[in-house]
């Protein structure tokens, strides 16, 4: 191991929402929601943004980039002070406990072979912060809130960090760092990061959805799970589910 | 299916059948399916030999072995209360198929266990010896080490082993010969080490049981070379094997440091019994139950799915037997040993075949509960294990040609074999050159931070695991003219390889001939069970 040649001139891209940890930015601006300092506009917050779910799931299935525009108009009137002292508490207590139980070991992985550490998520910077700090990576690349006075105006600055835009920044970024995208990763769970795979050598889907696993198992890319602990690996049961269910049942019983 | 007589002329030893006119057609495997061939007059078909008679008490046999070990003190004068231990044990890339439970590993650490906990000693880690292989599933270890071990050790003091942990593993030093020797910590850092081998081929067991189950990447990559392969005539024939001599080095090294005590059992071939065992018999000699039995399993399996004929193999174990314990002292007990696999497995032969045929099973050692035999594997089969089965000289003369039977479908297991994926698409359509691949790009999978990930916790092969399956068949690409396939259900996978297809074993036959000559000696190896040609 300690002979261990590094990678020069590689990165790792991590998408981050259903890839590193289990929420998405929903919770995020719940969380922001119900954390407001009136009772009563806490409890107005979130019955409001429970309502808008089905509105923000369409658009999102429609198009991100009109997802991205309706959903981030929530934040319209938020401090810029407020949201990012809010961040670290967004962070312990909502993000942290949601960090899948081997994406840190994968990030230490990377890392241990010399490859630069990146996360590039559609959420807010100011919310990825504390993630990147705890999780050690070398750049974050997230959207970005437009603030007016001190206000969110609810736009994002451009580029979108979404989609196919991913794919010029990682390209730009690679450009600036001298990174060769060929001896790259790029980790992701969702099939909308496509083009973040596609530009790199060693694409991986982490947790992927369907279409993303299929797409994955048509090009041969490697599939990882980091949701499953690994002391208990129990992907591949033959003898039925009945025995699976016991086995787990008694290895998670407090010894 | 035609009558079949039984034929005493065809006998010219009791394990080697001459095809005749009136010979049976011979069960071959092909995969999960099972073909009849007929195959040409003259062909030597050699087979095992019959299963020895078992221990008739494999404890009390397990129990004089520790207690009277060859060039070793007794395991029990070895123990004081309070000590260190680390019990490692071989994974389940052995026997092929999986044993009936209980697997002779359980019967073994059941007692060791017990003689432990009798002197006192209750610092105790049992560790898999996996090397860079795939960590076992938690339902595999149970059932490998039996309930009472499972109960009392998982999951804090029974694990796998973890070639790529950098704080668990540490450096011994290197041979005479630069070979770096890593250890796994828990080991390095223990009073005494327990190996519980179980052998089921010469090549394994002895140094390579410590050297290589409890290595990393650094220290395999010094003798799983093409080089290494090349230069073993063959490795199943230990003094002839340079990666058995690598072991030694890197076993005498580890035994000089560390405090190892070798607990090596050896099975018969008892490989399908039961409603199966005609399997293992000469075809001129079945019965017309046996004919009926063949006929209706070649029948539903042609029926059936392919996922569902895996699963009907691989829920079959087999019913091996103990036929010898030995414990003591590394080298006095794998001599032991390898002369017990030899009485049990070498066939003698008269001189080599120039084609060489045999059928490729569903199982190797690599693919234990996978989804399919992938096409490296097949290769490794083919031209690795199988090519490698002799002693003395090759049962294929040098330039002769081989054929196998396997559909070699372009199926890979994602969750045990992700690295093999890449190897076979991107790395083998570039090169197939061992040396080339060597150099280029076996590091660049070995460290590939993905294929780590899913090595160390996952149930992956390690990200290097392709090549060195790659190499294993240096030797035989090296030594044939041709490899010709018959049955492949594509032309892609063979045509990577560098191998030929035929639609039946009468065109490879004929273009086999075509190249060694219509007087060429034909041999088919009718396994499994696996047999060593002792060739004279």
């Amino acid at each position: 191991m300690k002979n261990q040649p590094k990678y020069k001139n590689s990165a790792a891209f991590y998408d981050v929402d259903g890839t590193l940890i289990k929420i998405n930015i929903v919770h995020a601006f719940a969380f922001y929601a119900s954390r407001h300092p009136s009772l009563f506009k806490s409890a107005t917050n979130t019955v409001k943004t429970a309502l808008s779910l089905p509105v923000f799931w369409a658009a999102d299935k429609l198009s991100r980039k009109w997802f991205n525009e309706i959903f981030y108009r929530s934040y319209e009137g938020a401090s810029e002070d407020r949201l990012v002292v809010l961040s670290e508490e967004l962070f312990a207590d909502v993000i942290l406990p949601n960090i899948y139980p081997r994406a840190r070991q994968l990030i230490e992985e990377s890392r241990r072979a010399g490859v630069r550490q990146v996360l590039i998520s559609g959420a807010l910077d100011f919310t990825m912060r504390p993630l990147a700090r705890h999780l050690g990576v070398d750049d974050v690349i997230a959207n970005q809130l437009e603030f007016v006075d001190n206000y969110a105006t609810g736009k994002l600055k451009k580029p979108f960090v979404a989609g196919a835009t991913k794919a010029d920044i990682m390209r730009a970024y690679a450009k600036q760092h001298a990174i060769d995208l060929a001896e790259s990763w790029a980790y992701t769970d969702s099939f909308s990061d496509y083009p973040m795979l596609a530009v790199v050598g060693h694409p991986t889907a982490c947790n992927p959805d369907l279409r993303l696993r299929s797409l994955a198992r048509s090009y041969d890319w490697p599939v990882l799970d980091l949701d499953e602990a690994p002391e208990r690996s129990v992907a591949r049961r033959p003898q039925g589910l009945a025995p699976a269910r016991r086995i787990r049942a008694r290895s998670s019983q407090p010894e | 299916m035609r009558a079949i007589r039984p034929n005493i002329r065809s006998h010219t030893r009791e394990h080697i059948v001459t095809i005749d006119t009136d010979s049976a057609p011979r069960v071959m495997f092909s995969g999960e399916n099972l073909l009849l061939e007929d195959l040409p007059i003259g062909t030597r078909v050699i087979y095992p030999k019959r299963p020895m008679t078992p221990i008739a008490n494999p404890r009390a046999a397990i129990r004089y072995a520790l207690n009277h070990p060859e060039s070793s003190d007794p395991l029990h004068a070895m123990l004081r209360p309070g000590m260190k231990v680390t019990v490692a044990v071989d994974d389940i890339s052995m026997p092929l198929p999986i044993m009936r439970a209980p697997d002779i590993r359980q019967l073994v650490l059941e007692i060791v266990c017990e003689m432990l906990a009798d002197n006192g000693v209750d610092d105790v880690h049992i560790i898999i010896a996996l090397g860079l292989h795939r960590r076992m599933h938690d339902w595999e270890i149970k059932r490998m080490v039996g309930q009472k071990v499972w109960d009392e050790y998982w999951p804090d003091r029974l694990y796998n082993h973890d070639g790529c942990d950098p704080d668990g593993m540490i450096d011994l030093g290197h041979t005479a010969h630069g070979e770096l020797v890593e250890m796994n910590r828990r080991v390095a850092e223990s009073d005494l080490t327990i190996y519980v081998n179980l052998n089921f081929v010469p090549m394994n067991g002895g140094n390579k049981s410590m050297a290589v189950g409890l290595c990393g990447y650094e220290s395999l990559k010094a003798h799983h070379t093409p080089h290494g392969i090349v230069q073993s005539n063959s490795f199943m024939d230990p003094p002839k094997s340079y990666l058995s001599h690598s072991f030694k080095r890197q076993g005498d090294l580890i035994e000089n440091t560390l405090k190892v005590f070798h607990i090596e059992t050896v099975l018969n071939n008892r490989a399908f019994d039961g409603p199966l065992e005609f399997l293992t018999k000469n075809e001129d000699d079945f019965t017309e139950t046996d004919r009926l039995k063949l006929q209706a399993m070649m029948w539903t399996l042609k029926k059936l799915p392919f996922a569902a004929r895996r699963e009907i193999f691989m829920r079959t174990p087999a019913a091996y037997e103990l036929i010898g314990v030995y414990a003591g002292a590394c080298d006095p007990v794998h001599d032991r040993t390898v002369a017990k696999q030899n009485e049990q497995n070498c066939v003698p032969v008269d001189g080599p075949a120039d084609i060489l045929l045999f059928g490729i099973p569903y199982i190797s050692p690599y693919n234990v509960n996978s989804k399919a035999l992938n096409p490296l594997l097949v290769q490794v089969m083919a031209l690795g294990y199988f090519y490698h089965m002799y002693r003395n000289q090759p049962i294929l003369r040098d330039g002769g040609v081989l054929i196998l039977t396997h559909p070699c479908s372009d199926k890979f297991d994602p969750v045990h074999h992700p690295s093999y994926v890449e190897f076979f698409n991107r790395v083998l359509t570039e090169t197939t050159d061992s040396y080339t691949i060597e150099k280029k790009y076996q590091d660049e999978l070995a460290y590939n931070p993905s294929y780590i990930e899913m090595y160390r916790r996952g149930n992956a092969y390690h990200g290097a695991h392709p090549c060195f399956m790659w190499y294993w068949g240096q030797r035989g690409r090296e030594k044939t003219s041709r490899v010709i396939v018959v049955g492949a259900d594509n032309a892609t996978v063979p045509s990577i390889m560098g191998w030929e297809t035929a639609g039946s074993i009468a065109e490879a036959v004929a273009m086999a001939r075509g190249t060694m000559g219509r007087s060429a000696q034909i041999t088919m190896l009718h396994h499994p069970p696996y047999m060593i040609s002792d060739v004279m």
